[in-house]
């Protein structure tokens, strides 16, 4: 017999259906719950995102860094020889020099200064991902110049604004007039609010007091087939304690953690979506319970009938799924469009990732679902005896 | 009607073999444990013979329901023997009782249907329980039955656009549906006016003959004894007297 011809009169869907107000504060309550998790784990996943977006510009297979250098906020210097050092290495076919510090950028409109993290290197060299950076590159060679990014916080002025009006953009870092000779586009993180690309010459100038031959970052880039982390084996014994060898997911994840065990925005995040769970959890356990309870003569009827209490249970949990499915869909959308308002608002990378819809969509089905299973206790009560 | 049978047979049919739909024999029962433990049945024996047609009476709080329910699988039996339709009930387990009461159809006071079911899907709760048929077969048995109750004109009513005699009328078709061997009724007519319970009842009669399917019934009313084979009186726990009836 085809499943079609074996279908049975769809009792949870009439359940459901037949009472529409109640399910109208259910798929509420599952949508409200929904929603507050995609927005707190949307909040928690793009601010540790964030963190590295200017990690992500780089094009390199291995990075060096001081071993003191534990966030992109405390980076500090280590001997540049180290990375020449790691050259001697076969697999290894480039290095890049990067300084990366922390400097105060006077608002060309307020005046107001404010940190923005700023990368040095030579213009020359190949290290970003993105070409429109390296096609800007050259335009550094002149001392004094810098490249803005677009996507700094708006308290840094009207930079990016007035650049592509065509204006002169200049202002003062560190005491120093620099010139915005271009933008590119990066993004805010947890450590600065702006970003800035110079030359090393420009950015020396600007921190006079730092070590000579001393750089905050090393990239180095493998010949292709290369496995990195053999080469991370190599270059560990090979080089002095003064330097750490990590793979460029490794420097990533270095500076996650960093803000996952440092801060508490991993916790306050997870907890809010715990409590959009929570909630989820009280309201449709509360429509599960009392459709049951009321429902409990009619449940008793079709026991005497002869229906199994198996089926029963089994209506009850089609409720939870549909529930789920229901309360699921619309939060999934309303998602989708704050995400865009919040992208707007705040220049995060918030956006509706595949793996975060996929474990909202669990946590409301187990929620749905173990709601039911505690809605099905009170199907015990039904007893077929009690009818006459 | 003979277009009923066309589903496969339901899975206890071994009364075939002529012998009683009900065969009860010295059943006792009790309600309560220790000082409040009261007897409620006492050696009853009861015999009910296919297409029969019993009608229990007796005054309130006699016992009449609990033997209802005994003989209906819908509680475990104390002392004596309860055979339906061939089927032991004594010691039975949960889920042998269960599946003997798809054999068994019951109607009840108040009508029980599922008030988010429309008249049709109610008495296809009935029919879904037959194994083997197609969802059409199952639905065109239901219409089959709906319009056998007179009631073809209201198939996708919901239970509380019905009259109460149209109710009783839609949870007899959903207890024939299920092609019972055995139909219990509990005071039908209890909720309805007297033409309407006299209708309900015939039809009931009719029906329950034409499907060859033992009825017992307990009623209070007066007016519908006549549709009787045999009458069965009860007092006290006891069955105290049985007349037959000329029907």
């Amino acid at each position: 017999m085809s499943l079609w011809q074996g279908r049975r009169i769809p009792l949870a869907w009439l359940l459901l259906t037949r009472q529409p107000m109640r399910l109208a504060v259910a798929l509420a309550g599952i949508t409200f719950a929904g929603i507050l998790m995609f927005m707190q784990l949307g909040f928690r996943d793009a601010l540790f995102d964030s963190s590295v977006t200017v990690h992500k510009l780089f094009d390199t297979d291995l990075v060096l860094l001081s071993p003191r250098s534990k966030s992109s906020i405390s980076m500090t210097g280590f001997p540049e020889r180290r990375l020449v050092q790691a050259k001697a290495d076969p697999d290894v076919t480039g290095i890049t020099p990067v300084h990366w510090n922390l400097l105060l950028w006077r608002n060309p409109q307020t005046k107001g200064t404010r940190s923005i993290l700023a990368l040095g290197f030579e213009p020359g060299d190949p290290l970003f991902l993105d070409p429109a950076v390296t096609a800007l590159a050259p335009r550094l060679t002149q001392k004094g110049r810098v490249l803005f990014d677009d996507l700094s916080r708006d308290e840094f002025g009207p930079v990016a604004k007035w650049f592509r009006e065509g204006r002169v953009v200049e202002s003062e870092v560190a005491g120093k007039r620099l010139r915005v000779a271009g933008l590119f586009s990066s993004g805010p993180s947890f450590g600065a609010d702006g970003n800035l690309l110079t030359s090393r010459e420009t950015l020396l100038s600007l921190v006079p007091n730092n070590p000579p031959g001393s750089i905050e970052l090393g990239l180095i880039r493998l010949r292709p087939g290369a496995d990195p982390a053999q080469v991370v084996d190599r270059l560990r014994r090979l080089l002095p304690e003064d330097v750490t060898v990590l793979t460029k997911q490794g420097f990533l994840d270095l500076e996650m953690d960093y803000w996952r065990t440092s801060t508490a925005i991993g916790f306050i995040f997870t907890l809010g979506a715990a409590m959009g769970f929570v909630v989820g959890c009280v309201i449709v356990y509360q429509i599960l319970y009392s459709d049951v309870s009321d429902h409990l003569p009619e449940y008793a009827t079709l026991m005497a009938m002869g229906y199994s209490l198996l089926t029963l249970l089994g209506v009850v949990a089609r409720e939870g799924l549909l529930l789920a499915i229901f309360g699921y869909v619309p939060a999934y959308l309303a998602g989708q469009v704050l995400y865009g308002v919040i992208h707007a608002a705040t220049k995060l990378p918030v956006s509706m990732a595949t793996d975060r819809a996929t474990t909202v969509f669990l946590m409301i089905l187990v929620m749905c679902m173990g709601s039911a299973a505690m809605a099905m206790r009170k199907l015990g009560d039904a007893d077929p005896a009690d009818i006459f | 009607m003979t277009t009923l049978h066309t589903g496969s047979a339901p899975p206890i049919a071994s009364t075939a073999d002529g012998l009683a739909t009900v065969s009860v024999r010295g059943l006792s029962h009790w309600y309560g444990t220790g000082t409040m433990r009261r007897q409620v049945l006492q050696g009853i024996d009861l015999e009910i013979h296919p297409g029969e047609v019993v009608l229990l009476t007796g005054p309130s709080g006699c016992g009449k329901t609990t033997l209802l329910t005994l003989v209906g699988a819908l509680r475990q039996v104390m002392e004596g023997s309860v055979r339906v339709l061939g089927c032991e009930l004594n010691g039975s387990s949960r889920q042998e009782r269960q599946l003997l009461r798809r054999s068994v159809g019951m109607i009840f006071q108040g009508h029980n249907l599922l008030r988010c079911l429309t008249a049709e899907q109610n008495v296809q709760m009935g029919a879904d329980l037959l194994p083997g048929l197609g969802y059409r077969a199952r639905r065109d048995l239901s219409r089959e039955w709906l319009r056998a109750v007179g009631l073809s004109d209201h198939l996708s009513k919901l239970p509380h656009d019905l009259s109460g005699g149209q109710k009783q009328r839609v949870a007899i078709a959903r207890a024939l549906a299920a092609h019972p061997r055995l139909l219990l009724a509990d005071e039908p007519t209890a909720a309805l006016d007297s033409r309407t319970g006299r209708e309900v009842v015939e039809l009931l009669q009719r029906l329950a003959r034409d499907e060859g399917c033992g009825v017992l019934m307990v009623t209070h009313d007066p007016r519908i004894l006549d549709v009787a084979d045999r009458l069965v009186r009860m007092e006290d726990g006891r069955l105290w007297a049985e007349e037959a009836v000329v029907g």
